[in-house]
């Protein structure tokens, strides 16, 4: 056990004695984990978001067109601006717009007379940044609904609206080919629209403008949602932290597990391979030792970076303890054997180092480390359950926010441990344990 | 003590060495003398256990290393031609390292690791980080490293490259104080003067195969000369030595940065000679003495080629 022990002694000496590597490498993780965390939802999920840049070319100046400019502009989620077609197209392309709302002239009369009858629609305009894509689809969703309602109201309520039924009435009495009993129903109901408008007309001029707003709202969408953010328990909430920390933890891990690969082949340049393997040390010695090393140092690493969590973010380990070891222990076992698994299929340490980061972020990137891999494609996500990181995720995030219990952790450990078993195997195969 | 027998290894198509045969006794010290890629570094990695050769066996006591964790290697101290050390460790925390991959720790190992920074010079400097340390330090506690298990037999592959003089000789008087307590020292090398002062027997390797094993005074009885006459030529630029192999007094001849190395049997007769063909032909010298034969000219006689050219 003596040269086991010194083995990983030293490995841990070594990476503790170089302290500005050992600094900046916790604080590295820290900065960025910290930032992440903040952009996705922060302490408490109540980080500020920013506003979508939204630009609007009315050129119709009709009472819909400004009222869905109100609309939009109520919208906590959009700061919108006036701007003029071309202005706006500059602006979206230079980046300093997300989209641009043109309302065509005649937007106005032409959406009302659609609304009733199909016919006719007019096309509002949407220029938008393609590099935007998901905040499209919100102003899309957003305009939809302030379109309806500006319409509708105008439509049920308002001048236009009044204009639509008169001229509504006078076709139906003109239509020779309508049948008596149709002709009649139709009268009857635009005869009703119109003394609802006219009796409204009446309530405004005795009750004032307050009275007005209660029936002029225009068609509003028929249902409120009732959010609740589904975490550990019951006002628990959610700490964007956890998972980012998470995330930056697996990555500086993985870049550790590849600083172990790449020591194994530098150790062989500098002669020390050489020396390791003059003296009565087994393979299963050499390789375990670096193995219980590089875990020992990314053990380490991930209780420091989830300590400033718990201290700074108030990140909590909010499902099991036991669990959440368990995922951190078979991870750095995972990276540790990565690492071996690099030193064994190698080559020169220059051409290892740069295949191997790249080899690296992929997997920090399709383990959702950098973004949550709902952004991805379904095919990409199905994609991701054969890397590693991802399972690394899932139990971290279930251990900490997601508060889920021991038998949660299982499948990730059991995978992570899958993964370090093929790693060693493909290290141990593959090692040359001779001298260059 | 040790046994080298038939050693052939290749690397596909490369022969690194093929057929090499020696043998060291206790104390005895062994050059192993050849140019860079002769196979010098092949046969002691082979002999260390970290290659395993395609044919041909290595017996320590008789005994040949069976497996990683042999016993038989414990009777090994390597000293490897880089320098095996950690920079960000001191000297001792480095041999207490070393020392303990020969399960010495503690109190074993600290006598073994004083004894070994008190041989080399650096007991002053046990508590620096190796990094600190010069080019001829380092090189010094590479040996110190490789003495802790207090092995019976010393492998030093070139451990003097790239040293001052000063270090060198401090190496050369620790490798022969190892020699006076008995330990069997084989010494890879391309330098002849270091093989010369060392070595009690010098196995010439060249091209993967031993081409010459013998004591230094047997290594002469295989030249045809017995004199070197060295002459240092005014114009040496469009000479042509071989030319002087016609002469039958002259056995060989080598031109080297101006200087011309005549190899003769009689002094007397030959050098007369020499001089008067240098004057007939035109050249003129502004410098002339004789040599003893050396290393270099059993390997320039036994190759055709010299030692440094062929590096």
């Amino acid at each position: 056990m003596i040269p086991f022990a010194a083995l990983v002694r030293k490995d841990l000496k070594l990476f503790f004695n170089d302290r500005k590597a050992v600094v900046v490498g916790l604080l590295a993780p820290i900065i960025l984990a910290s930032f992440f965390g903040y952009l996705f939802g922060g302490q408490g999920g109540n980080a500020e978001t920013s506003k979508v840049p939204v630009l609007v070319i009315d050129q119709d100046g009709s009472d819909i067109s400004r009222g869905l400019i109100a609309q939009l502009s109520g919208d906590k989620n959009l700061d919108v601006k006036p701007s003029t077609l071309d202005a706006a197209r500059e602006a979206v392309r230079k980046g300093k717009a997300t989209a641009a709302i043109v309302i065509p002239k005649d937007f106005g009369r032409d959406a009302g007379r659609a609304l009733f009858t199909g016919a006719g629609k007019p096309e509002l305009g949407l220029l938008y940044d393609p590099s935007h894509n998901v905040e499209l689809g919100m102003v899309k969703g957003i305009l939809s609904g302030a379109v309806m309602q500006a319409v509708s109201k105008e439509m049920f309520t308002g001048r236009g609206g009044r204009e639509m039924v008169d001229e509504s009435l006078a076709r139906v009495e003109n239509d020779t080919q309508l049948a008596a009993d149709d002709r009649k129903a139709l009268r009857d109901l635009l005869g009703g629209v119109r003394e609802l408008n006219e009796r409204q007309d009446e309530r405004r001029e005795r009750e004032g403008a307050p009275g007005q707003a209660e029936l002029s709202r225009g068609l509003t969408m028929p249902y409120e949602t009732r959010e609740e953010a589904i975490t550990s328990g019951q006002n628990v909430e959610y700490n964007g932290y956890a998972h980012s920390f998470g995330g930056m933890g697996v990555q500086f891990i993985l870049f550790m597990g590849l600083d172990v690969g790449i020591g194994l082949l530098m150790l062989r340049q500098m002669g020390l391979w050489q020396r390791l393997r003059a003296a009565p040390l087994s393979r299963t010695m050499l390789l375990g030792s670096r193995t219980v090393s590089a875990s020992l140092i990314a053990g380490f690493i991930l209780l420091v970076l989830f300590g400033f969590a718990r201290v700074v973010f108030g990140v909590r380990i909010l499902g099991s303890f036991a669990g959440f070891v368990g995922v951190c222990a078979a991870f750095s076992l995972m990276t540790a054997a990565f690492g071996l698994m690099i030193a064994a299929i190698g080559g020169t340490v220059e051409a290892t180092r740069g295949y191997s980061i790249m080899a690296t972020l992929i997997m920090v990137m399709l383990g959702g480390a950098w973004v949550p891999t709902f952004v991805f494609p379904a095919w990409l996500r199905k994609l991701t359950v054969i890397v590693p990181t991802r399972w690394a995720m899932d139990g971290l995030d279930g251990m900490t926010w997601r508060g889920l219990g021991f038998s949660s952790a299982l499948a990730p450990i059991g995978v992570l441990l899958l993964f370090t078993l093929l790693f060693g195997v493909v290290a141990v195969m593959q090692f040359r344990w001779g001298t260059d | 003590m040790l046994e080298v027998n038939s050693l052939t290894k290749n690397y596909g198509k490369l022969v690194a060495v093929t057929g090499v045969s020696f043998r060291a006794d206790r104390g005895e010290t062994i050059g192993l003398l050849g140019p860079n890629g002769a196979g010098k570094t092949t046969t002691v990695s082979i002999i260390a256990g970290l290659l395993s050769p395609d044919s041909g066996e290595v017996l320590i006591e008789g005994k040949q290393v069976q497996s990683d964790t042999d016993p038989v290697k414990l009777k090994i101290g390597l000293v490897p031609q880089d320098m095996a050390l950690y920079d960000h460790l001191t000297a001792r925390d480095n041999l207490t390292f070393f020392a303990a991959l020969y399960s010495l720790a503690g109190a074993k190992a600290k006598q073994p690791i004083d004894d070994a920074l008190n041989l080399v010079g650096l007991w002053d400097r046990a508590g620096d980080k190796v990094g600190t340390f010069s080019g001829g330090m380092k090189r010094r506690l590479n040996l110190a490293a490789a003495l802790l298990h207090d092995p019976q037999i010393l492998l030093l592959d070139e451990p003097t490259v790239g040293v001052d003089p000063q270090s060198r000789n401090a190496i050369f008087e620790n490798l022969e104080t190892l020699k006076k307590r008995g330990k069997t020292l084989i010494y890879t090398t391309h330098y002849m003067e270091e093989a010369e002062r060392l070595c009690d027997r010098i196995v010439i390797i060249d091209h993967g195969k031993v081409i010459a094993n013998d004591t230094l005074q047997g290594l002469h009885t295989l030249l045809p000369v017995t004199n070197v006459l060295a002459i240092d030529l005014d114009h040496a630029d469009g000479f042509k030595p071989e030319s002087m192999l016609a002469l039958t007094e002259v056995k060989s001849v080598v031109l080297e940065e101006g200087t011309l190395r005549v190899g003769v049997h009689d002094l007397s007769r030959g050098a007369p000679v020499v001089l008067r063909w240098l004057a007939d032909n035109g050249h003129s010298y502004h410098h002339v003495s004789s040599e003893q034969p050396n290393l270099e000219t059993v390997f320039l006689t036994l190759t055709g080629r010299s030692l440094r050219d062929s590096k």
